[in-house]
């Protein structure tokens, strides 16, 4: 009977831990956002047409951010980006088309708690009762993989940052819209360069987080290590909320791997830079998603050194005008310089890439707006299968075939590493590729 | 198959075992005590990590200060608890007992969650690496490790030798016949249930000197003091001690033969394994 009694009791509480982690007790979210003005859209006005400068529109931008749960870092400046964009094209005036209306934007948005199940609810909310007009993807590519089957099913044009993986571009979307350099080209730079540094280098492990954007991300490096000749000596996942990473580093050590690739989120990827310094594992390289180009990465101190990040951008990349008329194609947006200094001052803090990739997002919606002339859903549409433009966050072209469509074919990563300056002070370099590099690599790793 | 890698895991898995044993001790003394099977231990677990987190950050206590203080909050936490919601349901069926319990673990995971948020808190503290032939370990592990054996000692001892130690056993023993020999049973129940929510809250503390937490971080570590407790003999602390190490040691092997993801496969395959053949643990269960 008691036998019977436990068996129960840890059955539940194992089931009701599975719960917990897909889904944390809901904190209360943001209401929605007070209407700036009254809503109007592209239907006809009322008004008569002969005073067409007189016509304002407003459309709503609707996403969610993790507030809390474990993306709440990199999500937060995702979304401080794109409201940093909202609050510029507001004050600018809003864009002008042809006909004299002027299209301003205010946004809706909640908190999906890093939650799968909270985003599809939410993304039907901004779509069916903040009658969102375009939508931004949350943080992740496991969320917006969830909210893309939303957007789809509505119709809603959604610009997807901070979401990498390339299987969401391949499930015959036609309404959505990727900024990021997907997974599958995420880490062959890092291939390139440490076979650059060091001509002996053979092994590699891959130890990464087994979610969506970190497999798709690994897989397809491991492909290309193995094909440039390199032997993947370990090749193991682990699950999202691990915080113990010992046994891993103890594989690591025991598989002999030279350079270790993988991590998966800012969270789990710091852990697993800290503990890989407190145990002193003898690796010549390590390359981790997501968590190294993060400004805060910096605050692990010596377990920060010398860890090399992929990056969607970085304040040191150089995208100018001049670039976009060698490759001839339109320039578009503010200087890196000019969003840096913004940035800065809105929030008092380096922007990261996915700060970056944010405003980029609302860049690349106006740049589509402006070009279709229109808010009309179906011409913004067309008008960014037709995009091809260099901004300060680098170039977006995205794939318009069936197979792939939305899929970011222009943009390019650059790869970073923390190194120290003259006081030893911790500080972000970029590698790779060597035409915008800004150091010289440090390999192998002084441990 | 390399010496080196295996001494390594096995070290890593050890020093974790004896954290892992302490917190199953504060399930197992309640249980033994009481009969009463703590739902809320997790969440007193993640507790113990937040009352760490902030004594070091608000209070600007030294770490190990801060794990101090965070147990003795504990004590009080769990007498208040007992007051609460323990007391009425003593010698109540156990479904009452449970859901007593069960609903002070969600009141606490939901407060939590709408104060502290669920994201993920980490208390920046280092004393460096030790190497141990082929292992490096960080020192704060050995830490961990050495206080948690020092708790375990300190409560055998208070068990053994000190008067409302001895009340403890005499409650455990024989609940009646204590009250007739006017041992105060109520105070002595109480006291227990302290007990085992500071040794909780204790191990949260020292946890989270190791790893970062968030507010739901406890559930994966009742769950494995719920396997310890049953492994060890319900009921009995020192039991629950060396399960804890059989546990950690557990967790540091299987990564050398498997992928990682099997540690908890292979811990409730022992844990049902246990149930069906020693039903009274390795080491005997509460003595009736």
């Amino acid at each position: 009977m008691k036998r019977l009694l436990w068996l129960s009791v840890i059955l539940a509480l194992g089931m009701g831990l599975l719960v917990g982690c897909k889904q944390a007790t809901p904190a209360p979210t943001e209401a929605p956002q007070p209407q700036v003005e009254e809503k109007a859209t592209e239907a006809p006005q009322e008004q008569p047409t002969e005073a067409p400068q007189a016509k304002e529109i407003v459309l709503t931008i609707g996403f969610t951010e993790s507030k809390t749960g474990r993306l709440n870092v990199s999500s937060g400046r995702q979304a401080k980006g794109l409201r940093l964009w909202i609050k510029h094209i507001n004050e600018a005036g809003g864009i002008k088309l042809s006909d004299g209306t002027v299209v301003k934007f205010q946004e809706a948005s909640y908190d999906d708690e890093s939650s799968k199940d909270r985003v599809q609810e939410l993304y039907t909310k901004l779509i069916t009762e903040d009658n969102a007009d375009f939508l931004i993807s949350p943080y992740s590519s496991g969320l917006t993989a969830a909210a893309a089957v939303i957007a789809e099913q509505y119709e809603k044009v959604m610009i997807t940052t901070g979401a990498a993986s390339d299987s969401i571009y391949k499930q015959g979307y036609m309404h959505v819209f990727q900024i990021y350099t997907p997974a599958s080209r995420y880490l062959t730079g890092a291939i390139d360069m440490l076979k650059e540094a060091d001509p002996n280098l053979k092994k590699v492990a891959f130890v990464y987080e087994q979610a969506k954007f970190s497999t798709a991300v690994v897989e397809a490096a491991k492909a290309y290590a193995e094909e440039q000749g390199y032997e993947v000596v370990l090749f193991e996942g682990y699950p999202s909320d691990t915080t113990d990473f010992g046994p891993f580093i103890n594989k690591i050590v025991e598989s002999g791997a030279e350079a270790v690739l993988g991590g998966g989120h800012f969270q789990d990827g710091s852990t697993f830079a800290r503990q890989l310094y407190e145990k002193q594992a003898p690796v010549k390289a390590v390359v981790l998603l997501v968590a190294p180009p993060e400004p805060d990465f910096a605050e692990l101190g010596e377990a920060a050194f010398g860890i090399i990040g992929p990056s969607q951008w970085e304040p040191q990349v150089q995208y100018t005008p001049d670039a976009a008329k060698e490759l001839g194609i339109d320039w578009y947006g503010p200087s890196n310089e000019e969003f840096i200094k913004a940035y800065e001052a809105e929030y008092n803090e380096e922007p990261s890439y996915h700060s970056a990739g944010g405003y980029a997002a609302g860049i690349i919606l106006e740049y589509a707006i402006k070009k279709a002339d229109s808010v009309d859903p179906q011409k913004v549409k067309e008008a960014l299968e037709a995009t091809d433009v260099l901004t300060f966050f680098g170039r977006i072209k995205f794939d318009t075939t069936e197979e792939a469509h939305g899929l970011q074919i222009g943009h390019e990563m650059v790869y970073i590493q923390w190194q120290k300056d003259d006081q030893g002070n911790l500080v972000k370099q970029v590698v790779w590729p060597k035409e915008g590099a800004t150091a010289e690599l440090i390999y192998p790793l002084p441990r | 198959m390399d010496m080196g890698f295996l001494f390594a895991s096995l070290i890593d898995g050890l020093l974790l075992g004896f954290v892992f044993g302490v917190a199953a001790i504060g399930l197992t003394l309640i249980f033994g005590v009481m009969e009463v099977i703590n739902l809320a231990h997790g969440p007193v677990i993640a507790l113990g990590m937040f009352g760490l987190y902030f004594a070091v950050t608000l209070l600007g206590l030294h770490p190990y200060a801060g794990t101090l203080l965070t147990a003795v909050g504990g004590l009080f936490l769990g007498i208040l608890i007992y007051a609460i919601a323990v007391h009425r349901v003593i010698g109540a069926p156990h479904l009452s007992s449970l859901l007593a319990t069960y609903s002070i673990n969600m009141m606490i995971i939901g407060i939590g969650t709408a104060l502290l948020t669920t994201s993920p808190r980490n208390i920046e503290f280092s004393l460096g690496s030790m190497t141990l032939g082929t292992a490096t370990i960080p020192v704060t592990r050995i830490v961990a490790a050495l206080a948690s054996l020092l708790a375990a000692v300190a409560l055998y001892l208070f068990m053994q030798y000190t008067r409302w130690g001895k009340f403890i056993r005499a409650v455990t023993d024989n609940r009646d016949a204590a009250e007739l020999v006017g041992i105060p049973s109520t105070k002595v129940l109480a006291l227990s249930f302290g007990l085992g929510t500071m040794l909780a809250a204790f191990s949260g503390a020292l946890i989270a000197t190791l790893f970062p937490f968030t507010i739901l971080e406890g559930g994966k570590y009742e769950l494995k003091s719920f396997v310890i407790s049953v492994l060890g003999g319900l009921g009995n602390p020192m039991g629950a001690l060396i399960g804890g190490i059989i546990i950690g040691l557990i967790e540091g092997l299987v990564p050398v033969f498997l992928p990682t993801t099997w540690v908890l496969v292979v811990e409730f395959v022992l844990f049902v394994l246990i149930l069906l053949i020693r039903p009274t643990g390795l080491f005997g269960g509460r003595a009736q």
